[in-house]
């Protein structure tokens, strides 16, 4: 299926080419500050093409992550993909969000159902999820191509938005997965970004299946800037696990005494795994680009990508 | 079945403590089988709380009006002494209770779910009673019950193996039911179809079923 929805963001611009690309994540924390965030969006914008700003990641209650994607764009100039979940508002409004992000020039919205409220740090929170990510991606649909909410109801202005979804390719079973990525590309995607990846054999299976769809695909990959992140990810992350030889090297790195040394050493494990993998990525299978979650890593943009050239 | 469970000792002495006189409904029905708010769960509630039990009763059905019509007309001298009547059923009882008597009610037990019984005493979720059924076009596994986040379109990224991320991965996947169960059925056209957003509004004013 071909999406005929213009593209309204240099992301999808850049993914229709066919250029490889990057993209970069930003995740708002528990501050009503910004210079983090703005920092790290700096740090990576000469490297990616868009940066994904996270929506209350594992049911942590976190700044509403419009705001930074407006206040990125409009400071650094490094275009957001503005993520979105339903667990956390019915569709009042995440319409009534839309409307704003497109009206600050928001371009790009990740829809996603997000992590269930139990995992996060306000358990007794009512998860919401009036709509599921597909029924949320039909929502977006229905604002951007015809110009109405659910209920049919006219909007006033254009909502000039891609979507993108979540994919995750570590699935087990993968079939279902795949089967539902299926069924919301049919309903008007523009891209998909993966969970992140550490298994090769795992893409290029998932890719492999999704290319009848024919919607690009960036894989997701997650380099670990120390240890305690790396036992993190593959202790609480869903679906996600990190390969036990590099939590082993990562755990090697972690003895290093000397902080420079041992931020240099969590480089160079990272280099060492991510190098061949992208190569392999990039070799062997049709993935659109990376997505880096290297999130307040920036660091490593610039090795990672002369690798890559 | 209603599934109840008794709320503790500690709830049961702090919410009848401000009451001298207490009478005790238990049920024959749900909560029997639950063995939550049976007869022998009423006895054993009258003599934890001793002296303040004026009378206990067994009402068939606790939630029909016409049977705590029939099963509480011998107990309306003990009613009316009472300060208070300590219900032994799930909500819809202890209310319907409320409502015949015109008494206060106390509720003894938690209403925790419709569920599927596999022995007295294990019991499943299994039924929201979202006034939508579409067990037919999801292998007869209910996914607005059994998906933690009752997704329509699932599975969702919280999957690993087949269970769920809430709960610790101890639940299975109910998508990942779903999806196992139609393939098996040869059905999995069911599984591709998108499910639209609910009417949500048909539940919220689904308030009474009346049969002409």
């Amino acid at each position: 299926m071909v999406n005929k929805r213009p593209a309204h963001s240099n992301l999808v611009k850049e993914l229709r080419s066919g250029r490889f690309v990057l993209t970069g994540e930003l995740e708002p924390e528990k501050t009503t500050g910004l210079e983090e965030i703005l920092a790290s969006a700096r740090a990576m914008k000469p490297y990616v093409v868009a940066a994904n700003v996270t929506d209350n990641p594992l049911s942590m209650a976190f700044m509403n992550s419009l705001v930074p994607a407006y206040i990125v764009q409009r400071e650094v100039g490094l275009e957001t993909v503005y993520q979105m979940v339903s667990r956390d508002r019915n569709r009042i409004a995440l319409v009534s969000d839309i409307l704003a992000a497109a009206h600050l020039g928001i371009r790009n919205i990740l829809a996603l159902s997000g992590d269930h409220t139990v995992l996060g740090d306000n358990k007794g929170a009512l998860p919401v999820y009036d709509l599921d990510s597909a029924q949320f991606v039909y929502l977006i649909s229905k604002m951007v191509d015809e110009g109405v909410d659910l209920a049919g109801n006219e909007i006033h202005g254009d909502v000039d938005i891609n979507i993108g979804i979540a994919a995750n390719p570590n699935a087990d079973p993968l079939e279902p997965e795949v089967l539902k990525i299926g069924r919301k590309v049919g309903l008007g995607v523009d891209f998909i970004q993966t969970q992140t990846m550490f298994d090769i054999d795992l893409v290029k299976e998932f890719l492999g299946e999704i290319e009848r769809f024919n919607c690009p695909c960036l894989v997701g990959i997650f380099p670990l800037k120390s240890f305690g992140i790396a036992d993190f990810f593959d202790k609480y992350i869903p679906g996600v696990s990190v390969p036990e030889d590099l939590l082993e090297e990562m755990r090697r790195c972690k003895e290093e005494p000397d902080k420079d040394k041992r931020q240099g050493r969590y480089d160079e494990v990272n280099i060492e795994f991510f190098e061949p993998f992208i190569k392999e990525v990039r070799k062997t299978t049709k993935a659109a680009g990376i997505h880096v979650m290297a999130v307040f890593y920036e660091r490593i943009f610039e090795p990672l990508l002369r690798t890559m050239a | 079945m209603i599934i109840t469970k008794q709320k503790t000792a500690e709830k049961i002495e702090e919410i009848t403590e401000p009451f001298g006189k207490l009478f005790i409904v238990g049920c024959g029905t749900c909560a029997t089988s639950c063995q939550t708010g049976g007869e022998e769960e009423v006895a054993e509630m009258a003599r934890r709380l001793g002296e303040k039990v004026v009378g206990t009763a067994m009402v068939e059905e606790p939630c029909d009006l016409r049977i705590n019509r029939r099963d509480l007309r011998d107990h309306r001298d003990e009613l009316s002494e009472a300060d208070a009547i300590l219900v032994l059923a799930c909500g819809v009882g202890v209310q319907a209770v409320g409502d015949f008597t015109g008494g206060i009610v106390l509720p003894g037990l938690d209403t925790c779910f419709i569920g599927e019984t596999e022995r007295i005493g294990k019991f499943y979720d299994r039924c929201s009673a979202c006034g939508d059924c579409i067990l037919d076009e999801t292998g007869g596994i209910c996914p607005i019950n059994r998906c933690a986040k009752s997704l329509l379109n699932g599975p969702c990224g919280g999957q690993v193996k087949g269970k769920c991320e809430v709960g610790e991965y101890k639940d299975d996947c109910a998508w990942v039911l779903i999806w196992e169960r139609l393939k098996e059925q040869d059905r999995l056209d069911l599984f591709m179809k998108f499910r639209p957003p609910r009417d949500h509004s048909q539940k919220i004013l689904l308030s009474e079923v009346v049969f002409k």
